[in-house]
């Protein structure tokens, strides 16, 4: 075992939960040695199963992968799971929930619930009268057009662009980079026959497409590096040019 | 306390779950899925590879078909496998691959012309033809004759999930997240449901359905080192085990990856070593020549995983505080390449180690150790998906022995199962719905609420010194280091003995906080003891089967025994205040196979100790198969004649190719 001995590092860390009577927000920082390759997952878990049992977080696939672990890590949102303490030479993280979202407890916050209901609203599925059959040949695809397609369905829907974005602030009903992006995947979708008369129903308005302030922060968050301005732009001009 | 009531229940929301779920919504059937997590988090966004269907498009894998991919998956499960099950599933997966795309998955298509590709360490240059620019296009994966793996760059689980996910909302799916399956509601030998725990509230409710599924994933979180999400526990096999009834299948058929980095688990792909990367010892020397002078690092993946923990347990390991490792050396590929070819596994090492692989020396080489990666084992089903023993329940997925696996399963016929045993048991448990009422009294239900109530009380109540975290993270190493790669007798012994003692620890504890809501130590402290029972099925499976089948290596009985052990192993918890589970074996019946046992055409010939009915069955086949083929048959027939199998819906019909005559 390596004898070197690692930094002493402070997480500290916003506890509340909504659900009880007495809980008010409160920050609390926990002490702890750094090892190398340690990342807030790492140090999370650590930290509940040696100081603290109550704690609570989310991380699934811990990979950068699943999109569960969103939070605000000293002052920017980010993927804790993919958050190195090594990159942080000031020695002390704050960690707080991300905000738009409901609050569960502690660090966890509901981006599932918010997730369901972009997803419905902007009908994130194909939309498509044929009834195909399975047994024949598919339906052939351009490969530039099925790699673009690919580029924009990489979104895992981690809600960092949202606690990123200015515009929900004001309107909390604002469908967020995601749900833009997410029109923009099945407008480029030769799968999918809406036209962009459809889309506009869907979008249209200050909730959708023109509520946008273009203030780049949903992009420059945005771990899988999505084109979120070049994209709402470009629905914009398209959108526009209909009314 | 609340009771839901719909007409089919899904335990899971991974890639099974979710189109098991559509299938049922379909026929008219109210479906309600639950979730631990929001359904596209699940651990099916974790896959990369691919997905295999022998649609055969591109030049690598032109000329392949149902055949072929059937004889790969049977061979690659060392025999373990139902043939029968794995005949429906190649039959199915180019029709799951159709399906997916027109359901928006943006696979990787066929582009025309010439382009340059890496086999076996050469540049090669293939050629597509022009009539087949667009369709589906292929990658190559282990143990495989064609290029059969499809694929969405390096993401392909995601862009699965997402896809199947969708239609799941399309079609009104009810999808419940931070939702928790605690039992199995039952009566005379008959499942109505789940008792079901909020994740965020905390409160207990139950579901009642007239049929239910549980597609819950893997139990690769038993052990330590894992490329396995974190709610990869196994509760799933767990409830269905505290039935008493329901079986779990070959538990003990665990699969090793060699090169996840340490130590967060993160899969370094197989395409590292495949294109040239090697593996190096804390003396920074090259010591897989030394073991498999002809294949190297390009053994197999069960091979590799055995020679490098050989080697650390020869004292050529590297320490680290996260135990020892050896190196993967990329940087000899050129930095050109890497930034190319292995984007991704450069973004993993410069993220979550602050290495870049592409650096010359030391500086640049990964730490790897060979880590648990899936569980083959599973809820113990027919072919129609359903419990051999409990009715109504069905199960698909990881979850689930149904058993196209056997000792090991291929790269890329993982998330291939979960959607096709979704389409095929979907639809059989969707007829279950349609053909069975409820006829659970509430009084009954009620029961199984109060169980669980009583239980969590009495969890919060247990006034002891043992920290639940503690036992876990025991249970994990003695898993790791008896239950691991290499397995023998002694070993497997004192594993059974440890974790039945950490099983009875586990009421040995005290929970801290008292509140019902919003208690991680709660929720370990219901979880751990199920998690110790599924690591005893692992174990005591392990403990018993003495011979060597796919990833169960035994070094105490290094050959496959086709004549004592062509079985597979049930296990069942019928006492419920029993420490360890009770085995029986299900003989597999040699005279019914269409591909008798064989030599793997990997590893040391002369490894099996035969069974005479091998030669006999072969002789069969072949007659059979000659004398159809003098009548002018086709394979198709032949097939029907040597292991006929049924699908649902019209998946039997015969899949087109563009390659058809
Ligand atoms: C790193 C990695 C890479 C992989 N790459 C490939 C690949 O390239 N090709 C391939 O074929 N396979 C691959 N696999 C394997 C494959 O991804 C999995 O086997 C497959 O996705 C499992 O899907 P599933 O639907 O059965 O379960 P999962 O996706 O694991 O879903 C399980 C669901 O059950 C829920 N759940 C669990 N317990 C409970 C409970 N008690 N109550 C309620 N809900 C519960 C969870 O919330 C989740 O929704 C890979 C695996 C790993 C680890
Ligand atoms: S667009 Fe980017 S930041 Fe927003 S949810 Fe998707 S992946 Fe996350
Ligand atoms: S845990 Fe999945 S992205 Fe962080």
């Amino acid at each position: 075992m390596s004898a070197q001995k690692g930094r002493e590092i402070t997480i500290s860390v916003l506890k509340f939960n909504p659900r009880s009577k007495v809980s008010k927000p409160h920050f609390v920082d926990y002490k702890l040695e750094e090892t190398p390759g340690m990342t807030l997952f790492i140090a999370l878990n650590y930290i509940r199963e040696n100081f603290d049992p109550d704690l609570s977080f989310d991380f699934v696939c811990r990979a950068g992968i699943c999109g569960s672990c969103g939070m605000v890590v000293n002052g920017k949102p980010a993927l804790a799971c993919r958050t190195l303490i090594a990159n942080y030479p000031e020695e002390k993280l704050t960690l707080m929930p991300m905000p738009a979202f409901e609050l569960i407890k502690d660090l966890s916050v509901n981006t599932g619930k918010w997730m369901d209901k972009m997803s419905k609203r902007v009908e994130s599925w194909i939309h498509s009268n044929e009834e195909v059959d399975i047994s024949k040949m598919e339906e052939r695809v351009d490969p530039d057009i099925a790699d673009q397609t690919f580029e924009l369905d990489r979104c895992i829907e981690c809600g960092i662009c949202v606690a990123s974005c200015g515009t929900i602030l004001m309107r909390p009903d604002f469908v967020g980079p995601v749900g833009l992006n997410r029109i923009a995947r099945f407008e480029v979708d030769p799968h999918d026959n809406r036209t962009a008369e459809d889309f506009y129903e869907l979008i249209g308005d200050d909730n959708g497409i023109f509520g946008c302030m273009s203030l780049m922060a949903c992009e420059d968050h945005c771990p899988k590096h999505l084109p979120l301005q070049n994209k709402i732009a470009y629905l914009r001009r398209k959108l526009v040019s209909l009314r | 306390m609340k009771i839901n009531y719909c007409d089919a229940l899904v335990i899971g929301g991974g890639l099974a779950g979710l189109r098991a779920a559509v299938a049922a919504q379909k026929k008219g059937l109210s479906t309600v899925v639950l979730s631990l997590v929001p359904v596209k988090r699940s651990h099916s966004a974790a896959a990369q590879g691919g997905m295999q269907a022998s649609l055969g498009n591109s030049k690598m894998s032109d000329g392949d078909n149902e055949d072929l991919h059937f004889a790969d998956t049977v061979k690659g499960s060392d025999w373990g496998c139902d043939q029968e099950v794995a005949r429906m599933f190649v039959h199915t997966a180019p029709k799951a691959i159709r399906e997916l795309a027109s359901w928006g998955v943006p696979w990787t298509r066929v582009r025309a012309g010439t382009r340059e590709a890496v086999i076996n360490a050469k540049k090669t240059t293939i050629t597509e033809d022009e009539d087949r620019h667009g369709l589906i296009t292929s990658r190559d994966f282990g143990g495989t004759k064609k290029w059969r793996t499809c694929y969405t760059a390096d993401a392909t689980g995601h862009t699965m999930l997402f896809g199947v996910a969708n239609e799941a909302l399309r079609h009104d799916v009810d999808i419940r997240d931070r939702k928790e399956a605690l039992s199995i509601i039952h009566e005379d030998g008959r499942c109505y449901g789940a008792v079901v725990r909020d994740l965020i509230t905390g409160e207990l409710e139950a579901y009642v359905a007239k049929g239910t599924c549980i597609a819950t994933g893997g139990y690769g979180r038993v052990f330590k080192q894992t490329t396995n999400a974190v709610i990869c526990e196994g509760t799933g096999q767990a409830i269905a085990l505290e039935t008493g009834i329901a079986t779990l299948g070959n538990m003990e058929a665990v699969q090793f990856h060699p090169t996840p980095i340490v130590p967060s688990g993160i899969l370094l792909t197989e395409g590292c070593r495949g294109d040239g990367g090697i593996l190096r010892d804390v003396d920074g020397h090259r010591f897989m020549p030394d073991y498999e002078p002809e294949k190297k690092e390009l053994a197999s993946r069960d091979v590799v995983s055995r020679r490098m923990i050989e080697h650390i347990r020869n004292g050529k390991g590297v320490p680290s505080p996260y135990g020892y490792h050896v190196w993967l050396d990329i940087s000899i590929l050129g930095r050109e390449h890497i930034e190319k070819n292995l984007r991704d596994v450069q973004e993993i090492c410069q993220i979550f180690n602050g290495i870049d692989p592409a650096d010359e020396g030391p500086k640049g080489w990964a730490p790897v150790l060979p880590m648990q990666h899936y569980s083959m084992g599973g809820i113990r089903t027919k072919p129609t998906g359903e419990s051999q023993n409990l009715k109504g329940l069905f199960a698909c997925g990881e979850a689930a022995c149904w058993d196209m696996h056997g000792f090991n399963r291929l790269g890329g016929n993982s998330v291939s199962e979960t959607v096709v045993a979704g389409m095929i048991i979907g639809n059989y448990f969707a007829d279950f719905c349609l053909e069975n009422d409820v006829t659970i009294p509430t009084a009954t239900i009620q029961k199984f609420l109060d169980e669980q109530d009583k239980y969590l009380d009495e969890i919060l109540s247990y006034n002891g010194s043992e920290s639940i975290f503690k036992i876990k993270n025991r249970m994990k190493e003695l898993m790791d280091e008896k239950v691991g790669i290499f397995r023998d007798g002694p070993h497997l012994e004192e594993a059974v003995e440890e974790l039945k003692e950490l099983l009875v620890k586990t009421k040995q504890i005290t929970v801290k906080s008292k509140e019902r809501a919003g208690n991680p130590e709660l929720e370990e402290a219901y979880r751990v003891p199920k998690m110790l029972k599924v690591a005893l099925c692992v174990a005591k499976g392990a403990r018993d089967r003495t011979e060597s089948r796919g990833a169960h290596y035994r070094e105490d009985y290094l050959k496959r025994d086709d004549v004592n052990w062509l079985n597979r192993t049930l296990t069942s918890w019928p006492n419920s205040d029993a420490l360890e589970p009770e085995i029986t074996y299900e003989p597999l019946d040699i005279m019914k196979m269409e591909m008798p046992p064989a030599f793997r055409g990997y590893g040391a010939k002369g490894m099996i100790i035969e069974n005479e009915l091998s030669a006999k069955r072969q002789a069969q086949v072949d007659e059979i198969t000659e004398k159809m083929q003098a009548e002018g048959k086709d394979r198709h027939e032949i097939q029907d004649a040597l292991m006929p199998f049924e699908l649902p819906m019209n998946y039997k019909e015969r899949n087109e190719r563009a390659g058809d005559k």
